[in-house]
């Protein structure tokens, strides 16, 4: 497969270079090169699951090496991870459904017998897909051998399976990837279509007359806007336009071709305008395990200037967004410092900047990072595509799309 | 009585502290201490103060509590220091009307007619520091002194009547009584100048206030007058008169120019008209309750033009000089602001430059470079305002038949607004205008036309030299003990206090870095840095977006104001409301330093009631980033609006401390200063 190495090798350097802008695209790109990871990869005879695992955490590593703040291509990898585990437990249940059905169709009596861990699997199966999705109440009654289904690596099941059933491994093994595949698919999809699943929330939370406030640019709130508008809500928006890229204003053009009332301002009025705003919308970077938001530059102003006034301050962001991970200083170790020269131009300060006069270090020094972070108590709503959250129901949110063994991706040197 | 007074004067210094003061505060003791002197023995004021007020000069804050509170040879001491010498007499009248109003029915003798303005306020907030007395200083003090005090003779009789017939009232007829021997004791001036001296003051300084009250409502008021006086013909009853006599007072207050005669009648009026059926003494009561509420009313700041109001832009627009046009997409929740297009009225005016007759060239000058932003930043403008005054005053001649006081007062007016066209006036260049205006309107008579030009030049060099330049040294002082090595600064903007701050601890040999953080689209931040590098500063330079991001190393936010509220709200640069909402959350101080003559008694909550608008086509165009004209062809689309907010407030909660010349205060104690800082300006 030295096609997808090099495959994977060019979107590391682009990654790398931050060549790829934007969670959006970092996500959709990561989930398509991991589908020709997976569809290039040649599955061994055992343990496909693990193989397909293996071969993602590899390509995995790599990416998130390349850039660890773009947290959108960890949360695609994991997402991957994900997928094939579960496929692979679907199918290890249904394997194992129809395991038990033929053995009892050879021998009743042992079919009475091997009946019952037959059935017992598939709960399990579906015990742990349930675990991976939702510990609700429910499930917590309704299977109790959920304990028992915890330890059990679903690589195993793939092992077992594997041995047991040999004549048709070639056509499961094709069926896993295939589904992986499919599953990949949807996956990129979902991304690709986020920002409908969102904007169709948009007339439930922007009602008429409504004063908004957003700062720099991003297209879910595009969208969002754009969404109420077209439903015919009239309402006010104020641009803050976000330097030093001043995404604003690319807002800004969008939403008055659509019609909408626009007002750019200046980052530094923001806290003059948000006593007369009415709800605060901004995109945001990733979102954390705890709630917390890594959003552009500025945001962290614009949420505690709404938090002063009472603002609802809601961030709208697809689900690839959501990071599982719980950040620590992540004002520093979650940010990236850009190039001075969108503050200051070189040639002016040149002689500021020599680093010969000052015994040794600089005068000057220019700080531009490119992110924020806003804490879970400053803000009042997420709206991703599966619908309204509070800040503190993110950690549950993320269970429903990671699986605990994938939080640190990284290969297992022994396997 | 005597015994009492003496207790006051031991006990006031440490009541009056204003703000607090480092004991060992190491500050540039030789600046500060030599060039107050030095303003104070180059101005001439002494010989004159005793004249153009005899008694209203002791309104000066009394020197020992001033040196107390600043640890200061303070600027008001400076300024007041003449005053105690000269006329003992004098003084010993000031001393004793305290002893007459110092009592608890503050408001009865705050409404009592006959005191001279100067001593009541010595008086009063001399001793009552809690009681609030706002009513009586400023403004509406001159303004009913005016209307009351040049009674005939025969009123004064009747004041006398009131005093026997009223037993119940006896604060009030005692106090008038000193007064009105005060007034008699006052040597040289005589009563028809006096008069006419006041009713111009008056004039000068409440017009701007008066214009408020519709000539409708002058009109009835008149018209009530009349009709009161022939009823109180009919009456006859000289006890009614009597009474009539304080309110007449009040009532003469809010109507400054009616004539003197009139002064006991209107109010008999007012007490038969309103109010038919009231009691004679119970209405008497009524009125005492009532005029600090009228007197109050008229010291509330008069509201600014309101661009909404499309009468009066009209009205504006007739007369104005520079021609602005308005800008096409106004946004409209800025309607009660001047939105016009910036840029072109410059042409315009420097050609009508050699036609325009009544405006002096040099005012034209600093006119012209506010319209261009060539001058910018408080200080500096109010100091470019000041000097252009300073000039035209120079190059002034009184027309035949008119009297200077009243002419150069509409000269200057005019020259105000004109700048107004130019760009709205900051709050520091108003007090600085009422500073002006006020120094005009006390010019006492017997000067000749020269003497009281260079008078008034001199009050400009001193306004200058003790309110700014000697001011900003005093805070420079006071703010390096907050700078301590190892500190990380940050600073907002550009404010020229705080860059002499930063070079003079920096002079001192602190070691501290400062992170300065600017803001579109004016990046002032970008000249301060250069100073401050050049000098050898170490600076981190970011945009206030990331403030977050560099607030969590700092140490200290020092901040420049343009004006301080009186309910403690900080009016500066846009974004400083930003940097102090983000300090408050990093729970890091947070400390505005500005100039005492910048403070205002005016109140604001918002920044949308009272802003000014800066050109909004510079929000679509950065400097130096051709690639983003994302909103070059869309500006003229009508969806599209553009906001250039150019001030904010900043909440009082987020500052930490206000360092003015005074001292370094808390937000809370801002009225205080104003209300002090008035009253000296105002008898400077």
């Amino acid at each position: 497969m030295p096609d997808v190495q090099a495959l994977v090798n060019d979107f590391v350097l682009k990654l790398k270079r931050r060549k790829i802008e934007g969670s959006h695209a970092s996500a959709q790109h990561t989930a398509e090169l991991l589908r020709s990871v997976i569809s290039h990869q040649r599955m061994p005879y055992t343990n496909q699951a693990g193989a397909l695992i293996d071969a993602v955490k590899a390509v995995g590593e790599q990416l998130i090496a390349a850039n660890p703040v773009e947290l959108a291509v960890g949360n695609i990898v994991r997402r991957v991870l994900h997928i094939i585990r579960e496929e692979d437990l679907s199918s290890t249940a249904t394997a194992i459904e129809g395991l038990g059905l033929s053995a009892g169709s050879d021998d009743d009596d042992e079919g009475q017998h091997e009946d019952r861990p037959a059935l017992s699997a598939a709960a399990l199966a579906a015990a742990a897909r349930s675990t991976l999705r939702a510990p609700s109440l429910q499930t917590l009654l309704e299977d109790i051998p959920d304990s028992a289904a915890a330890p059990q690596p679903p690589s195993s099941g793939g092992d077992s399976e594997g041995k047991s059933k040999s004549a048709d491994k070639n056509i499961r093994s094709r069926k896993l990837k295939h589904d992986v595949i499919e599953a990949i698919n949807e996956l990129i999809q979902d991304i690709d279509t986020c920002h409908e699943q969102i904007s169709e929330q948009a007339v439930e939370h922007i009602h008429q007359n409504e004063v908004i406030l957003t700062l720099g640019r991003s297209r879910t709130v595009k969208e969002f806007l754009c969404a109420a508008k077209e439903k015919n809500r009239s309402f006010r928006v104020f641009v803050a336009e976000g330097a030093p890229r001043y995404q604003g204003h690319v807002l800004a053009k969008e939403l008055v071709s659509k019609g909408i009332q626009t007002t750019v301002i200046t980052d530094s009025a923001v806290f003059a305008m948000i006593s007369r705003v009415n709800m605060v919308i901004v995109g945001a970077h990733a979102i954390m395990a705890n709630g917390g938001v890594i959003a552009p530059v500025g945001i962290n102003m614009v949420a505690l200037a709404a938090q002063r006034h009472a603002v609802p301050f809601v961030v709208v962001a697809g689900s690839h967004k959501l990071c599982p991970l719980y950040p620590h200083n992540p004002e520093v170790l979650l940010n990236d410092l850009k190039c001075p020269s969108d503050l200051l131009d070189f040639g002016e300060f040149s002689d500021c900047m020599d680093f010969g006069s000052h015994g040794g270090s600089p005068l000057l020094h220019v700080v531009n990072p490119a992110f924020d972070y806003v804490p879970p108590k400053l803000v009042s709503l997420f709206i991703t595509d599966t619908g309204g959250h509070n800040p503190s129901y993110m950690y549950r949110l993320i269970a429903d799309y990671y699986s605990a063994d994938d939080l640190v991706v990284k290969r297992r040197s022994t396997s | 009585m005597d015994v009492r007074r003496g207790q006051r004067t031991v006990i006031d210094p440490k009541v009056r502290q204003v703000g607090f003061v480092p004991a060992g505060a190491t500050r540039p003791p030789a600046r500060s201490h030599s060039v107050p002197t030095d303003a104070c023995s180059s101005s001439p004021p002494a010989p004159e103060l005793p004249l153009s007020g005899s008694s209203l000069s002791p309104v000066m804050i009394p020197p020992p509590r001033h040196s107390s509170a600043d640890g200061l040879p303070s600027l008001s001491r400076s300024a007041a220091s003449p005053v105690p010498i000269p006329a003992s007499p004098l003084r010993r009248d000031t001393v004793q009307i305290p002893i007459g109003s110092y009592n608890p029915s503050e408001s009865v003798l705050g409404s009592s007619p006959m005191i001279s303005p100067s001593s009541r306020l010595d008086a009063v907030s001399e001793f009552s520091d809690e009681v609030p007395t706002s009513a009586w200083l400023g403004r509406s003090g001159s303004g009913k002194f005016a209307s009351s005090f040049p009674s005939s003779s025969g009123e004064m009789m009747t004041m006398k009547i009131t005093g026997g017939g009223s037993g119940g009232g006896g604060n009030t007829p005692k106090s008038s009584l000193t007064t009105a021997s005060v007034v008699k004791a006052l040597p040289g001036v005589s009563e028809k100048d006096r008069g006419a001296l006041i009713e111009v003051q008056n004039e000068g300084i409440s017009k701007p206030q008066k214009q408020k009250t519709s000539k409708a409502e002058r009109r009835a008021i008149q018209e009530a007058q009349r009709a009161a006086k022939a009823a109180a013909k009919e009456a006859g009853d000289q006890f009614v008169l009597c009474e009539a006599v304080k309110p007449s007072a009040s009532s003469g207050g809010a109507l400054p120019a009616s004539k003197q005669g009139k002064v006991v009648k209107p109010s008999s009026q007012k007490k038969d008209g309103p109010q038919v059926t009231a009691p004679v003494v119970p209405s008497e009561k009524k009125v005492g309750d009532r005029i600090p509420d009228k007197d109050r009313k008229k010291d509330v700041p008069h509201p600014r033009m309101q661009f909404d109001d499309k009468h009066r832009v009209e009205k504006a627009k007739r007369r104005a000089v520079v021609n602005q046009s308005e800008a096409r997409n106004r946004v409209e929740l800025f309607r009660h602001l001047p939105q016009y297009i910036h840029g072109t009225q410059l042409p315009d005016l420097e050609s009508k430059f050699f036609q325009l007759d009544p405006m002096h060239p040099s005012v034209y000058k600093v006119g012209l470079q506010y319209l261009s932003g060539v001058i910018s930043g408080g200080n500096a403008r109010c100091i470019a305002m000041l000097l252009a005054f300073q000039e035209a005053i120079k190059d002034y001649s009184t027309p035949p038949e008119k009297a200077l006081v009243r002419d150069l007062t509409a000269k200057i007016s005019s020259y105000v607004s004109f700048l107004i066209e130019c760009r709205p006036l900051s709050i520091s260049m108003g007090n600085a205008i009422k500073f002006l205006k006020n120094r005009i309107a006390k010019l006492p008579h017997t000067l000749s036309e020269s003497e009281a030009k260079s008078s008034l030049q001199s009050d400009i060099d001193r306004f200058i030299n003790e309110k700014i330049v000697i001011a900003d040294k005093v805070i420079v002082g006071h703010a390096v003990t907050k700078i301590r090595d190892g500190d990380i600064l940050l600073t907002y903007g550009s404010s020229s206090v705080v860059e002499m701050i930063l070079l003079y601890a920096h002079e001192l040999g602190k070691q501290f870095r400062v992170v300065l953080v600017d803001s579109r689209p004016k990046l002032e931040g970008q000249a301060l840095l250069h100073r401050l590098v050049a000098k050898g500063l170490n600076c981190t330079y970011t945009h206030i977006n990331a403030i977050s991001y560099v607030m969590q190393e700092v140490t200290r936010v020092f901040l420049g104001a343009s004006s301080v509220l009186s309910n403690g709200t900080v009016y500066s640069r846009v974004g400083t409301a930003c940097v102090a909402m983000v300090a408050n959350a990093f729970q890091i101080p947070v400390l505005i330093c500005c100039e005492a003559y910048k403070f205002h008694e005016r109140v604001q909550l918002d920044s949308i009631c009272s802003n000014e608008l800066g050109d909004p086509d510079v929000i679509s165009k950065v400097a130096g980033r051709n690639d983003l004209n994302h909103l070059e062809s869309w500006a003229d689309n009508e969806n599209l609006q553009l906001l250039n907010l150019i001030y904010d407030a900043t909440p009082s909660d987020y500052v930490s401390m206000i360092i003015t010349d005074y001292g370094m205060i808390p937000p809370t104690s801002v009225p205080v200063i104003v209300r002090e800082y008035r009253r000296e300006h105002l008898w400077i």
